[in-house]
C-alpha cells in the first residue's frame, strides 16, 4: 500500500511483491540450462555424452534382458539369429561355477561354510552390534579350522606325522586308536606339554623372571596347537575331498578369506616390527615388506608353485592350493602391514606416552591402547586391500587352479553350449558377480570412512 | 635431571632379563638366529632336492639355445637364439606394454578425473560409472574380456575394418604402415633433437623474461612451430627420406606394414583403462584437496577460470596426486605380468613360463624375474621421488 499526501508526495510504505524469477533460470529448465548447456563446450560435451549413453545402454539392456534366452536345455535354444544372453548356459553351468568339481552329494558342506561365513561376517561388519571380541575370535580362529575340516573332510593324520618327532611312551604302549584318534599320542602330547611348561617355567624362574607366567603361556600354546591337531585328527565320517576337486566361487572365496585371515595378524606383526626401535628386527621387516610389495603376484604364485617345493624337505609335497594360499598370504601380509603402519602412525605420541606413564608393558600398551585405535582407523584400508585381494584371486587360474574365472573359461569350451553368444553371456554373468562383491565392499568401506570422519565437511 | 638420577637411591636389583636393553638385544639375536636357520634349512633342502631331481644350477643356461619362437620381438630373435636373448625380448615386451599403458592411462585418467568434478551432469555421471565399473572388476577378467570377447570377435583379415586404407583392424591384430628410413634420416632425427633443445631453451628464456618484465610470450605456439618447423625443413632439404610401406591384402593375410598383435592390444587397452580408473580417483581427490579459498583468491586477483585452473589449482593438486600416481604406474607395470593369461610374450610368459618349463631351473629364473620387477619398481619410485621433491611444498 502507499500513502499519497495532498501536496502530491507519494510514500510507499510496503515493498512490492518480487516478480518470480525468469522461467528459464529456475526449475527443471533452469537446471538443464545451467548444468548442461551453459556454454558451447558444455553443450557439445552433453550431446556427446548422451550419444555415448545411447550407443551403449540400449544394446546392453537388449542383450541382457529383452533379447535374452531364458529357457532351454542345450545350445539349440540360443542359436537364433538375433539372440541376446544365453542364460540357460549359466543355469547349466551354475554348480560348476560355484563349487567346481566338488562332489554333488557333498555340496552341503561348502553351503554350510558359506552360510556360517555370512552369519559371522555380518555382525562383525555392523559397527553397533555387541560382542565384537567373541565374534572376531569365532571368525578369525574357530571358523577357519571348522571350514577346513568341513571342506577337506578332516581326519588328517597329523598325529602320525608328529609322532616321529616326539613319541615318549609310544615305544612302550603302541597304538591305541579310538574314532581315528590315537590315544597314545595324546597321552604323549599332554606329558610333553607339562614337561615343556615345567622346563620353560624353571628356566625363567632361574633367570629371575616370572616362572609361573612363562609356564602358563607355554601350556596355552600347547593347548591351542593340540586343539588344532585334534580337530584335524577326529574322524567325523566325512568323505575326503581333495582340493583338486574344489573350484569356482568356492576357491575364490577360500583364497580371499584365507588371505585376509592370515594376512591380518602377520601384517600387524610386520607393522609393529617396522615401527620397532630394534634395528635388526626393523631391517628384517622392511626387507620382507618391500620385497613382496615390489614384485607382481604372478611371480609370487610361480614362486609358490615351482620354488617352494624345492625349499621344503624332500618327500613333503604340499597341495597345489595350499602352496598358492601361502603365496597369497605372504603377499597380502606385506600390503596389510603398510595399511596397519598407516594406522599406527596416525596415533598421537601422547597415547604412547600416556600408556607408558600408566606403567603398562609394551604388549599391554599395544594390545589395550594403540592397536584398538589404530585398527579402527584403518578399517577402510583393510577393506580396500581385501577388495584388491579378491580381485587378485583370479590370478590363480594361471597356475592351474580353477577359481570362478577359471571355471568360466573352462565352461566356454563345452561343445554342448557352443553358440556365438556363450562367451558374452559368461562374461556378463561373471562381471556382474565380481562387480557386486567388489562394489559392495567398497560401499562398506565408504560407510565406515564416513562414520570415522567426524570433522566438518564443506 | 641427570643430577636427580645421580642422587636417586640405589634401586633394588632386578633380574637382567627385565632390562629393556638386554631384552631388545636378546630378541634381535633370536630373530636373526631364526632367519639364518630357516635360510640355511631352505638352502640345504634346495641343494638336496636339486641333486635328487638332477637339475643343473647356476646361470650357465642363459647361453643355451632356447629353441622356441616368440610372436613379438622388438630385437632380432629366432629359435636358435639363447635363453638370455629370450629374456631380453620378454623384458623389452614388458617395458613396451608398461610405457604405452602408462601414457594412455595417464591421459584417460586425467580426463575422467576432471570429468568427475565437472559441472556438467552427463559428463559427471559417465565418469562416475566408468570409475566404479572398471575399478570393481578384476584386471585379469578385463584382459580376458578384451582378448576373447572383443578382439577375437573382430572380422577376419579379408573383411577387416579399413581406416583410410592405412590401418586395418582384424582378428589377427592391427596392421599399421611400416616406416621406411631412407638416406638422410639421420639429419631429420638430428633436426628433431635440435628442435627439442631449442624449445626447452626458449621455454626457459620466456619464463625468465616473464619474471623480469611480467610479459608473457606465446610459448606454446612458438614451441609448436619450432618442433614441427625445424624437422619439416630438414625433411624438405633431404627430400622426404622417411616413407611408409602400406599394408596390402594378399590372399588371406596382409603383406607389408607392421602387425600389432591382438594380445598386445588387449593387454594394453585393459591395463590402461583399468589403471585409468584409479588415476581418475587420485586426480579427483588431488584437486579436491586444494582448498576452495585458493580458487576464490585467484578469482579475486582477476584470474580467469582457465588461468585459475592452470596456474593455481593444478600445480598445487599435483603435489597430492604425484605419490599415488607413482604407485599406480608401478601397479600397471606389475599388472603387465598378467600377460601370461592371454599369451602375450612378456617377461613372465617367456622367461618364468616357457624357459622355466624347458630348463626346470626354478630358483634362478624366478629370482631373476622377481629381481627385474624389483629394479623396475625402484627405478620408477626414484624418478617419481625426484619429481616429487621438485614440486613439494618448501616448508620453513
Amino acid at each position: 500500500m502507499s500513502l499519497t499526501f495532498d501536496d502530491g508526495t507519494f510514500i510507499r510504505n510496503e515493498m512490492v511483491q518480487p516478480l518470480p524469477p525468469p522461467r528459464r533460470q529456475v526449475g527443471a529448465l533452469g537446471w538443464v540450462r545451467e548444468n548442461l548447456f551453459s556454454s558451447v563446450l558444455n553443450t557439445v560435451l552433453t550431446l556427446a555424452g548422451i550419444a555415448l549413453v545411447a550407443l551403449i545402454l540400449p544394446p546392453l539392456v537388449r542383450f541382457m534382458i529383452l533379447d535374452a534366452v531364458w529357457t532351454g536345455e542345450n545350445r539349440e535354444a540360443c542359436l537364433g539369429p538375433e539372440v541376446g544372453a544365453c542364460w540357460p548356459f549359466i543355469k547349466a553351468k551354475f554348480g560348476q561355477l560355484i563349487y567346481g568339481f566338488y562332489p554333488i552329494d557333498q555340496r552341503w558342506r561348502p553351503n554350510i561354510v558359506f552360510a556360517a561365513g555370512i552369519l559371522l561376517m555380518v555382525p562383525l561388519l555392523v559397527p553397533s552390534w555387541p560382542l565384537k571380541r567373541l565374534n572376531s575370535f569365532l571368525f578369525f580362529v574357530i571358523y577357519p579350522v571348522v571350514s577346513f575340516v568341513l571342506l577337506t573332510g578332516g581326519n588328517i593324520d597329523a598325529s602320525a606325522f608328529l609322532f616321529e618327532h616326539f613319541g615318549l611312551i609310544h615305544s612302550f604302549v603302541g597304538d591305541v586308536t579310538m574314532a581315528g584318534v590315537n590315544a597314545t599320542f595324546w597321552v604323549d602330547y599332554v606329558l610333553t606339554a607339562i614337561a615343556a611348561a615345567a622346563f620353560v617355567g624353571g628356566l625363567l624362574a632361574l633367570l629371575g623372571g616370572s616362572g609361573t607366567g612363562a609356564a602358563r603361556t607355554t601350556l596355552w600354546v600347547f593347548l591351542a596347537f593340540g586343539a588344532l591337531v585334534l580337530a584335524w585328527d577326529i574322524d567325523f565320517g566325512l568323505p575326503y575331498v581333495e582340493t583338486r576337486q574344489w573350484g569356482g566361487l568356492l576357491v575364490t572365496l577360500v583364497i580371499a578369506v584365507t588371505g585376509i585371515v592370515a594376512s591380518l595378524p602377520l601384517g600387524i606383526l610386520l607393522a609393529l616390527g617396522r615401527r620397532s626401535q630394534m634395528p635388526i628386527v626393523r631391517l628384517l621387516c622392511v626387507v620382507f615388506i618391500e620385497f613382496w610389495r615390489g614384485v607382481p603376484l604372478i611371480t609370487v604364485l610361480f614362486f609358490a608353485t615351482y620354488m617352494l617345493p624345492l625349499f621344503l624337505p624332500s618327500g613333503t609335497n604340499p597341495d597345489a592350493l595350499l602352496r598358492a594360499l601361502v603365496g597369497v598370504a605372504l603377499f597380502s601380509a606385506a600390503y596389510m602391514a603398510e595399511v596397519v603402519r598407516g594406522g599406527l602412525q596416525a596415533i598421537s605420541k601422547g597415547q604412547y606416552e600416556g600408556a607408558m606413564a600408566m606403567g603398562l608393558t609394551w604388549s599391554q600398551m599395544m594390545r589395550l591402547i594403540i592397536l584398538p585405535q589404530a585398527l579402527t582407523l584403518v578399517i577402510p584400508g583393510i577393506v580396500n586391500s581385501f577388495i584388491s585381494l579378491f580381485k587378485d584371486t583370479t590370478l590363480v587360474l594361471i597356475v592351474s587352479i580353477f577359481d570362478f574365472l577359471g571355471q568360466l573359461r573352462a565352461s566356454f569350451t563345452d561343445p554342448n553350449w557352443a553358440t556365438p553368444v556363450t562367451l558374452y553371456t559368461g562374461f556378463a554373468f561373471a562381471g556382474v558377480v565380481y562387480f557386486l562383491f567388489c562394489f559392495g565392499m567398497s560401499r562398506y568401506s565408504l560407510f565406515v570412512e564416513r562414520r570415522l570422519n567426524t570433522s566438518h565437511r564443506r | 635431571m641427570s643430577d636427580l638420577a645421580h642422587h636417586a637411591p640405589a634401586r633394588e636389583k632386578t633380574s637382567f632379563i627385565n632390562d629393556p636393553r638386554v631384552r631388545s638385544i636378546g630378541l634381535q639375536i633370536i630373530a636373526l638366529i631364526v632367519v639364518v636357520v630357516l635360510g640355511w634349512m631352505f638352502a640345504q633342502n634346495a641343494r638336496e632336492n636339486l641333486a635328487a631331481q638332477k637339475i643343473a644350477t647356476g646361470f650357465g643356461f642363459l647361453d643355451n639355445t632356447a629353441g622356441f619362437g616368440i610372436n613379438q620381438t622388438l630385437i632380432p630373435y629366432s629359435e636358435t637364439s639363447t635363453y638370455g636373448r629370450a629374456f631380453l625380448v620378454g623384458l623389452l615386451n614388458t617395458i613396451l606394454v608398461a610405457v604405452v599403458g602408462i601414457i594412455l592411462a595417464t591421459i584417460i585418467g586425467f580426463l575422467v578425473g576432471i570429468g568427475r568434478l565437472s559441472k556438467n551432469f552427463v559428463v559427471r555421471l559417465i565418469s562416475t560409472v566408468y570409475v566404479e565399473v572398471l575399478r570393481n572388476l578384476p584386471p585379469l577378467f578385463q584382459i580376458l574380456f578384451w582378448y576373447l570377447a572383443v578382439l577375437s570377435a573382430m572380422p577376419n583379415p579379408r573383411q577387416s575394418i579399413n581406416i583410410l586404407d592405412e590401418v586395418f583392424i582384424s582378428n589377427r591384430g592391427i596392421i599399421v604402415p611400416r616406416p621406411l628410413f631412407g638416406e638422410g634420416t639421420g639429419l631429420v632425427l638430428w633436426a628433431l633433437g635440435l628442435a627439442f633443445v631449442a624449445a626447452v631453451l626458449f621455454g626457459h628464456w620466456a619464463a625468465g623474461r616473464q619474471e623480469e618484465t611480467g610479459r608473457r610470450l606465446p610459448v606454446l605456439w612458438v614451441n609448436l612451430a619450432l618442433l614441427i618447423g625445424i624437422p619439416l625443413v630438414a625433411m624438405i632439404v633431404t627430400g622426404f627420406p622417411i616413407s611408409f610401406e602400406r599394408p596390402e591384402l594378399k590372399g588371406f593375410n596382409f603383406v607389408g606394414g607392421v602387425r600389432v598383435i591382438p594380445e598386445f592390444v588387449a593387454l594394453t587397452i585393459a591395463l590402461a583403462t583399468y589403471t585409468a580408473a584409479f588415476i581418475a580417483e587420485n586426480v579427483r581427490s588431488g584437486i579436491q584437496a586444494v582448498s576452495h579459498g585458493q580458487t576464490e583468491a585467484a578469482h579475486s586477483l582477476g584470474l580467469r577460470n582457465g588461468q585459475t585452473l592452470r596456474l593455481v589449482i593444478i600445480p598445487q593438486a599435483m603435489r597430492v596426486i604425484i605419490p599415488p600416481l607413482t604407485s599406480q604406474y608401478l601397479n600397471l607395470t606389475k599388472n603387465s605380468s598378467l600377460a601370461v593369461g592371454i599369451g602375450y610374450p612378456d617377461l613372465v610368459a617367456v622367461f618364468a613360463g616357457t624357459t622355466l618349463n624347458q630348463t626346470g631351473q626354478a630358483i634362478e629364473i624366478i629370482a631373476i624375474t622377481m629381481g627385474v620387477y624389483l629394479v623396475l619398481s625402484i627405478i620408477t619410485s626414484l624418478i617419481m621421488n625426484t619429481y616429487n621433491k621438485r614440486v613439494a611444498l618448501v616448508e620453513r
